[in-house]
């Protein structure tokens, strides 16, 4: 087992260093400059070269990534081109924001689509499996940014229910020390805080909980059947156990294998940022900024905030491999 | 008789002391302001974009102010200046008890160590013990595309509260650009204390002082209890800028009062803002102007007037602003906007005339198009202030070329490298669009920067006029307002008879504010002045 993870780690080194080689050959093959965007209308032939000698974009490409990789040796990630702050910086202001929704709107999908899978597999063909099935086709199917709206126009605009955008209300004091809302909120005892900053949670965390929600249901279906239809099922029954106890003690453990791994690959997809969501609901983070990096062409935050997503993209899959065979002590074997 | 006399009397008095009680400000409440974007930074010196000045001009001031609602100047931080007879010195006698929000003194050595360090060579001298000033972070943007360097020769402190600056050449927009944001006072204690932390933690002498910033979310401001000008304000206790990216979600956020005042609505969202009783819209005619330009490095746009009169009489500029710019903005007679002194109203502009157009175009050589190769019309990728929409601006206008024969087809780049070829004007652009947004209310700051090519290989247009050119220079050089108004009248006439571009639009700028927003005036500049706005 503990050869296994170690194996599984060191995979991860080389993975990255590719990601970094691609993330710099498609900057270098990109049109756009950032010096010229920078300075818009206004830019001389003057400005602009001082700019790029400022910015260091007139040195050579490999030169540009040995300097990235030193400073990446280093931990260091350098300083953005637009805003002149330290990457870092610019990512702990941003990325708990974008794990606190991520895990709210996980929670929600988890939760509900498997057990909207179980009672659908162990209810085949009932009306409550079809509804929830094709109620989980409209969950993948659906624009998050017309969802967005849609809820807040009814929740907020016409009910006034929950708040529409953004993490806090303007007139909530809060002391801040992890940047994760909902967990300063408790550190502080600041009960209102708390209660304001869950009720923005909401609405952003449903609109984005609804496709894996769908993803979580129609596989947490699917897996459960399969199991169901396995002898050791037809024993637990012949044993004259109680349908909830065979399906909840027997059959879920396995049938949930697959699930976790859809689960892990949902959950670092939506930490890399939802565009849209964030977007939509104002919420300050770290995939709206990966996005305006792009559009502003600001190589220092696509290159941290890449190298950022693509590792933890990497770890989540590691931990969901390492998951894997503590639940199938098979897979550590082969 | 009487009896009602008395009544209409009284309730005369009642309404007027109304009014009067509705006109004093109120104190107190803290204003949401809805943007778009954040603020980049927050140090005057190196911003360039309206959601950074946007704070900037509430936390910091200059020496010399814009009134409210025009780009006029008065006195700021300096109350009174003087202009040597030649031109070349120009002596700011600056206000006493003024306070930086640290409670450091405002003086003479602020001014020259904030001017100084945006100095390429640092000619300055300060009057008390001064400060080493730090190395420059990284060009500062609007100091250098300003040519500052190429006009202050010196910068020194007379005294505490008397400064000096020494010009290498005349320069009559100087005093202008004064007011600008770059040209903001810091106190130079606390930049010295954090070089590095000026740009995400200011302090100025302005009617609102910096809390904190949460970025992409929300950034707040308070009131300044020590600020000078208390007639003026400020009359909020607390501003907070929040961040709600998507326009609609932002016009949303008004209608539920999340927010106070919304910035750049879907032009859509006007009428129904219009309609609603608890919102008002607060409008400006932009300091803009969105063009057509011509590929002048080539033939035949180099030297054929005749077919670029023909083209600019083609198009339907009209029809353009009605729908694509969706009303807010007006047809462009000019290439400065009508607000701006120097303006000739007397140019009469380019009708819209299909006949006219084909006739020109005869005349040019082409009659009907004939003899014309399929031309290129480079359009805008990304909506910019003074124009919303470029790539249907672009169709809209291959479809009026069309009509007098002329086959055109778009072409468009990703905006930095669109801007990088437009100013190489290379062989396979025709007609290009672009625009500018004023800087500091000065017709130099269109005219020379815009269409003066002789003057610097840099300007986008590169048209090669020598009595242009000419005017340009005696706008520059001479001092007196009126004279120089007169030079530019007359340019805007050359400008008109050669159409090296077509003016299209000046774009109008409408942001949507609930009615207990009080005297909230929307600047050309695109400054956001919050120092006299208060909440009923």
């Amino acid at each position: 087992m503990i050869g296994f993870i170690i194996r599984r780690t060191l995979v991860v080194i080389p993975t990255i260093l590719g990601i970094t080689i691609i993330i710099f050959m498609m900057l270098a093959i990109t049109p756009g400059d950032p010096a010229e965007l920078l300075l818009g209308e206004r830019a001389t032939e003057d400005s602009l070269e001082a700019m790029r000698e400022y910015l260091g974009l007139n040195k050579p490409l490999y030169v540009q990534y040995g300097i990235f990789l030193k400073r990446v040796a280093k931990f260091d990630l350098g300083e953005t081109i637009w805003t002149r702050q330290k990457v870092y910086i610019e990512i702990m202001e941003r990325f708990p924001a974008t794990i606190e929704l991520t895990l709210a709107a996980m929670i929600v999908s988890t939760f509900f689509g498997v057990l909207l899978g179980i009672i659908s597999a162990t209810k085949q063909y009932s009306w409550f499996d079809y509804a929830s099935m094709v109620g989980s086709l409209f969950g993948v199917s659906m624009p998050v940014f017309w969802l967005g709206l849609m809820l807040m126009l009814i929740f907020s605009l016409t009910l006034g229910w929950f708040p529409m955008s953004g993490r806090l209300g303007v007139d909530i004091d809060l002391t801040i020390i992890t940047n994760f809302y909902v967990l300063d909120a408790i550190l502080t005892r600041n009960w209102a805080a708390l209660k304001d900053t869950l009720m923005h949670l909401a609405l952003p965390a449903i609109a984005l909980s609804t496709i894996p929600l769908a993803i979580v249901a129609r596989m947490t279906r699917s897996s459960m059947l399969e199991v169901l239809r396995q002898d050791y099922i037809k024993t637990a029954r012949a044993k004259g156990l109680s349908e909830v106890r065979i399906v909840l003690k027997h059959a879920l453990r396995n049938g949930l294998i697959p699930v976790v791994t859809v689960v892990g690959l949902q959950f670092g997809i939506l930490l890399g940022g939802a565009i849209l969501t964030e977007t939509v609901f104002a919420w300050p983070g770290i995939g709206k900024w990966l996005f305006d990096g792009v559009v502003k062409r600001d190589y220092m935050v696509i290159q941290g905030g890449t190298l950022l997503v693509a590792t933890i993209f990497v770890i989540i899959n590691l931990i969901v491999d390492v998951l894997y065979a503590v639940i199938n002590p098979r897979i550590s074997v082969k | 008789m009487m009896k009602k006399v008395g009544i209409l009397i009284c309730i005369f008095t009642l309404l007027s002391v109304g009014i009067v009680l509705a006109q004093t400000p109120k104190k107190g409440g803290t204003l949401v302001f809805g943007r778009g974007g954040d603020s980049v930074g927050l140090d005057p010196a190196y911003e360039t974009d309206g959601n950074s000045f946007m704070i900037c001009d509430n936390v910091h001031e200059a020496l010399v102010f814009y009134k409210e609602e025009s780009t006029a100047l008065e006195p700021g931080l300096a109350s009174s200046w003087s202009i040597s007879p030649d031109g070349l010195t120009y002596t700011f006698k600056l206000r006493k008890g003024v306070k930086f929000h640290d409670g450091t003194p405002f003086n003479a050595d602020a001014v020259v160590f904030s001017h100084g360090r945006m100095m390429k060579e640092r000619k300055v001298k300060f009057f008390g013990k001064g400060w080493d000033i730090p190395k420059q972070e990284r060009p500062p943007e609007y100091w250098v595309s300003m040519e500052m360097d190429n006009t202050i020769d010196s910068i020194e402190a007379l005294d505490e509260y008397t400064v000096l600056y020494k010009l290498k050449r005349v320069e009559a927009p100087f005093i202008a650009n004064m007011g600008m944001d770059f040209a903001d006072i810091i106190s130079p204690t606390a930049f010295m204390k954090d070089p590095g932390g000026a740009v995400r933690n200011p302090v100025g002498t302005g009617p609102y002082k910096f809390v904190k910033w949460v970025k992409d979310d929300s950034l707040t401001l308070e009131a300044f209890k020590d600020y000078w000008d208390k007639a003026k304000g400020p009359y909020m206790d607390r501003v907070v800028f929040r961040v709600i990216p998507e326009n609609s979600v932002r016009f949303l956020e008004l209608k539920a009062g999340g927010i106070h005042i919304c910035q750049f609505p879907n032009a859509a969202d006007i009428p129904m803002a219009k309609k609603d009783p608890k919102l008002w819209v607060p409008t400006q005619p932009g300091m803009n102007i969105g063009y057509l330009g011509y590929n002048l490095k080539k033939e035949p746009w180099k030297s054929n007037v005749k077919l670029r009169r023909a083209i600019a009489h083609a198009i339907n500029r009209k029809a353009i602003v009605d729908n694509i710019y969706q009303g807010m903005g007006e047809v462009a007679k000019n290439c400065i906007p009508p607000t701006m002194w120097g303006y000739n109203k007397d140019v009469p502009g380019y009708s819209y005339d299909v006949e006219l157009a084909k006739k020109l175009l005869a005349e040019a050589g082409y009659p009907e198009g004939k003899g014309l190769p399929e031309i290129t019309l480079w359009s805008m990728p990304v909506p910019r202030p003074y124009n919303p929409e470029g790539l249907k601006v672009g169709v809209a206008m291959i479809g009026d070329l069309k009509k007098v024969g002329i086959n055109s087809r778009i072409v468009s780049y990703d905006w930095g490298t669109y801007l990088k070829r437009q100013r190489e004007q290379p062989e396979d652009m025709d007609l290009f669009q672009l625009g500018w947004t004023g800087d500091n209310g000065d017709p130099d700051n269109f005219l020379a920067v815009l269409f003066d090519g002789l003057a610097n290989p840099a300007v986008r247009t590169q048209w090669h006029n020598e009595t242009y050119h000419k005017y340009m220079l005696d706008g520059k050089q001479t001092i007196d307002q009126a004279k120089r108004a007169e030079i530019y009248q007359k340019a805007l006439q050359l400008m008109y008879d050669e159409c090296p571009v077509i003016p299209i639009a000046h774009s109008t700028v409408m942001w949507p504010a609930v009615k207990k927003v009080q005297n909230f005036k929307l600047h050309p500049t695109g400054s956001v002045m919050l120092r006299s706005v208060w909440l009923q």
